[in-house]
């Protein structure tokens, strides 16, 4: 495909500490965000000119109407997206498309989610009728609830067999290197004043924690909670106008690519979180033109321990069926060969789903303008980030520094 | 005993031993167990029914141990290849849910159980694979 147009910067960038804030609503955290991103890159809500608003539990409440309410209501164009986890980069994509297309110079892209407590397990079965009368319903002809009972279909277990699937394929995969994944992140986020967790591990006291889904034990699975993140987008003919520190800051958007699910044999049955990776981040490098082993730094989407050890390999980031190997030899650690999820990922870092995939755009350009603290990735000049959600919906995105 | 049903109409136990059925794409052969608009894979939109083997072998699989509230664990979860063709989702049944009990590769034959019983006393046959 070929680029036609300039390219899209991160002008400003902002996200909450992800937790719980049950003082707080929805649209609170959405505003926080947004306004940190709108001071970050120095302008206001006055100079945006399209809103991206991405949030999944209240997806159907105009959220980015809701939102501009608190913040300016402007009278510009607001695209309210979702789509699975990947609701936040969703968002991105839609202010960063509207600019490509020429509609707008700069943008508001926010991802915000409020979950609570509730869990990733959904709650109880619907209410049956008085009388239960078995009774052929839906697409399969179900009779009763099949959960459980057909096997499972829920988050946890779907990327502990996407894990063990690639355990089966490669050796030198099982139990401990998944726990080691967790080790790492839960080690990293000590570092990440932002996350919801920090609190480190050992590799026992993961592989001992209570067992979810075989492999996956509670250290080794996300937690759910409250949060949001926002980008302020810039075309390139615009930022050449603004301020010298605006122009050093700004973060160049190299690759935004998405992608969902090709047809596979098996895609209807259980959900394939590889293909469409390995698609997305193929793009992504081809467009970019940078190369795995470029990369400074790496935010994917570890929502399960499973998750992040199968998508070392789909992005490239270790030698093909070596994602083994790559935890074993510390390559994914913030002192490896590329580092991946010094946040903390959504292993400790939290995972407000549609926060999640703005948090870490949000993330990689920190470091890449040397600004992350004590987590800060010496010198770091390039990054990816990746997000998929269940259905499914992969975006992936190449961040590369200023050449000032 | 009462009347029995499948808890999906995919299981199929009125013709002769229990099995599953798929529809089949006329045009690229591509299975699929659900009510269908058209093939996901090349577009077409006629299908044909084709009984499925009740043999396959372990893809992948989990134990899980925390579920949604009613149903018991741990249990095994497992994605099943069969023989000649299809990918299944489906309970290991039969089986310690043990890791070291469950291999990649293990072959597995298709078992039916009752999974319950409705107010008319009507039950809902459900399958799973067992070892073989
Ligand atoms: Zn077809």
């Amino acid at each position: 495909m070929s680029d036609n147009g300039d390219n899209v910067w991160i002008l400003g960038a902002s996200m909450t500490r992800f937790g719980r804030y049950p003082d707080k609503d929805l649209i609170d955290l959405g505003a926080e965000a947004s306004m940190d991103a709108l001071d970050d890159g120095g302008v206001t809500i006055h100079d945006m000119d399209v809103l991206g608003a991405g949030n999944l539990f209240d997806a159907a409440t105009g959220v980015g109407q809701r939102l501009q309410k608190q913040i300016g209501q402007t009278g510009i164009p607001v695209y309210n997206v979702s789509n699975a986890c990947a609701t936040g980069a969703t968002a991105v994509r839609a202010v960063y498309m509207a600019i490509k297309a020429g509609e707008a110079d700069m943008g508001l892209a926010v991802g915000m989610e409020q979950m609570g407590k509730q869990g990733l397990l959904g709650a109880a079965g619907k209410a049956r009728d008085e009388k239960k009368v078995y009774e052929p319903k839906g697409r399969y002809g179900s009779v009763m609830g099949v959960e459980g009972i057909l096997g499972t279909g829920l988050m946890p277990g779907v990327f502990a067999k996407a894990g063990m699937e690639y355990a089966n394929e490669h050796g030198g995969v099982g139990f401990e290197q998944f726990a080691k994944v967790a080790e790492k992140n839960h080690q990293h986020s000590t570092l990440n004043p932002l996350a919801q967790y920090q609190k480190p591990f050992t590799l026992d006291e993961v592989m001992n924690a209570e067992m979810m889904s075989y492999p996956n034990t509670l250290l080794m699975c996300c937690p759910t909670g409250d949060g949001a993140a926002a980008l302020v987008l810039v075309s390139e003919e615009k930022l050449d106008t603004l301020g010298a520190e605006q122009r050093e800051r700004a973060v160049k958007i190299s690759a935004s690519v998405m992608t969902s699910d090709e047809w596979t044999d098996s895609d209807q049955v259980q959900p394939d979180v590889s293909t469409l990776t390995r698609r997305a981040a193929d793009q992504a490098y081809e467009r970019s033109g940078v190369d795995p082993q470029d990369l400074d730094l790496v935010e994917l989407h570890d929502c399960f321990a499973t998750a992040e050890l199968i998508h070392y390999d789909n992005l490239s980031l270790c030698a093909p069926g070596e994602a083994g190997k790559f935890i074993d030899d510390g390559g994914p650690w913030r002192d490896g060969d590329i580092p991946v999820n010094v946040s903390g990922g959504l292993i400790s870092k939290g995972h407000p789903i549609g926060a999640t995939g703005a948090a870490n755009l949000y993330e990689v350009a920190t470091h890449l303008r040397g600004e992350a603290g004590d987590r800060q990735i010496e010198g770091a000049k390039v990054g990816l980030t990746h997000v998929i959600g269940l259905g499914s919906a992969c975006a992936v995105h190449v961040l590369e520094k200023a050449a000032v | 005993m009462g009347k029995q049903v499948p808890i999906v109409d995919y299981l199929i136990l009125d013709d002769g031993p229990p099995h599953l059925r798929a529809q089949v794409c006329t045009g690229c052969g591509a299975s699929y167990f659900d009510r269908r608009n058209a093939c996901a894979k090349c577009g077409q939109r006629a299908f044909e029914p084709r009984s499925l083997p009740a043999e396959g072998t372990v893809r992948s699989f989990t134990i899980v141990h925390r579920a949604a509230p009613g149903v018991p664990t741990p249990y095994v979860s497992a994605i099943v290849d069969l023989e000649g063709g299809g990918v299944v989702k489906a309970n290991v049944v039969n089986v310690d849910p043990d890791p070291d009990q469950i291999s990649f590769g293990m072959p597995v034959k298709l078992a039916t159980f009752v999974a319950g019983t409705d107010d008319d006393g009507t039950e809902a046959v459900a399958f799973g694979y067992e070892p073989k």
